[in-house]
């Protein structure tokens, strides 16, 4: 999901784990225990929570770019609210998620710094444009949808603070999906241009949001440790399935048609069968290749570095009053 | 990045309910001011709150998760602190 490129190889040798130390530790996990910051842990568990969570976080806030593209151009003043509002909780729900990393030993400025450095990835979903206002509906439709189906599994994480800020984060974005899906709902009840745009947001945000849940598990070499350390709960490929089934009927509903010809119900598994993804579309966007991976890291870049005077002069300012207080 | 790190803030936060403040996470702030506005945006954005504590994370002492057996242990055995332990005859009912 938001840590899809975990499975990019991880070049840091691993290092040799004290086997009692990770039998105790494996035996906390199998009873459901969570592990919190001050716990003894392997490193490589560390650095893949580390890996896991900044991935996540940093998709919260490159997330950010494609809905503000269209608040000055929400067509009512209801609709800019609701935008700014889910707009500002993803960059609140980056926060959760940072300070989440921070407790595993690595700093906020560490990891800003890999994400603008480009060392540190983020969702691929981000790096697709957002070309009509029922953007903003497919996106809280689809890609919130994807992203709550991947969190509420993540509520039940072994490492505390993760679990922590999950709970969190799913709590306030309930109500994102259900924003999206009533754009879909008033646009499918519109016009025929109107309708036409919402298939046509459908149409280029299908795909991308199912590729969120990551490659095929075969594909996918770092799940299974994951499994057993129970940072991960649900294989990628049971999720996207899981979605795949919740969604169908509510496209259907709004008299869209699903981009996909191969689409059809299974009666004897009860699942929805559908085509293979594009998988070479998915490992170019990830890997820097998508239609706006330049522009959101520019925009990222050019932003942090126009925010610097305000840092500066935060602290200058906390320092200028501290003083005067010992004085 | 060689810029400054900002502190870290522990921020807890009192229910509309009346409940005892509680710890919700952790913000990064240059001063106590700047924790609490950032606490009340970042942690207070659907009307739940009515007071906020932010706590330099540095102030804070804590237990030490390595010496819990030591630290919790004496209440392990001392069974007869649960009201569980007591036996109140049927006839009287709930007590």
């Amino acid at each position: 999901m938001y840590a899809q490129a975990l499975n990019a190889k991880d070049l840091t040798p691993v290092r040799a784990e004290d086997p009692e130390k990770l039998a105790a530790f494996q035996a906390r996990i199998d009873a459901e225990e969570k592990i919190e910051p001050n716990d003894w842990m392997p490193e490589q568990y560390r650095r893949t929570l580390i890996r896991q969570i900044s991935q996540h976080a940093h998709s919260e806030i490159i997330g950010m770019q494609p809905e503000g593209n269209w608040v000055t151009r929400a067509p009512t003043l209801k609709r800019k609210a609701q935008l700014l509002a889910k707009i500002q909780d993803e960059g609140g729900h980056g926060l959760y998620l940072y300070a989440a990393a921070e407790t595993l030993g690595v700093s906020r400025e560490e990891l800003y710094g890999q994400l603008l450095s480009g060392k540190a990835k983020y969702s691929s979903i981000f790096n697709y444009p957002t070309l009509n206002y029922a953007d903003m509906g497919a996106i809280g439709w689809l890609v919130d949808g994807a992203a709550i189906m991947n969190q509420i599994a993540l509520c039940r994480c072994s490492y505390g603070p993760y679990a922590r800020a999950m709970i969190l984060i799913c709590k306030e974005e309930s109500f994102h999906q259900r924003q999206g899906y009533e754009i879909m709902v008033a646009m499918c009840r519109g016009s025929k241009e109107q309708r036409q745009m919402a298939q046509d947001a459908l149409d280029r945000f299908w795909w991308p949001a199912m590729m969120m849940f990551g490659p095929h598990d075969s594909d996918s070499p770092h799940s299974e440790l994951s499994m057993k350390w129970k940072i991960k709960r649900f294989s990628n490929d049971g999720l996207r399935q899981k979605f795949f089934d919740a969604t169908v009927p509510q496209a259907q509903y709004l008299g869209l048609t699903i981009p996909d010809p191969k689409l059809k119900h299974n009666k004897k598994t009860g699942h929805w069968d559908h085509s293979e993804i594009d998988w070479d579309e998915f490992v170019r966007v990830i890997n820097g290749d998508g239609p706006c991976n330049r522009q959101r890291m520019k925009h990222r870049r050019q932003v942090e570095a126009e925010g610097a005077w305000v840092r500066e002069a935060l602290h200058a300012h906390a320092a200028k009053k501290a003083a005067r207080k010992a004085a | 990045m060689t810029e400054k790190a900002t502190p870290l803030w522990e921020v807890f936060i009192r229910p509309r309910n009346g409940l005892a403040h509680r710890h919700v996470g952790s913000l990064h702030a240059v001063d106590a001011e700047m924790a609490l506005q950032n606490a009340r945006d970042v942690y207070t954005r659907r009307g739940e709150t009515f007071s906020i504590w932010v706590v330099p994370s540095a102030a804070i002492i804590a237990s030490d998760p390595g010496e819990k057996d030591v630290m919790f242990e004496p209440t392990a055995s001392k069974i007869y602190r649960h009201p569980t332990f007591y036996e109140v005859p049927e006839e009287v009912g709930h007590m």
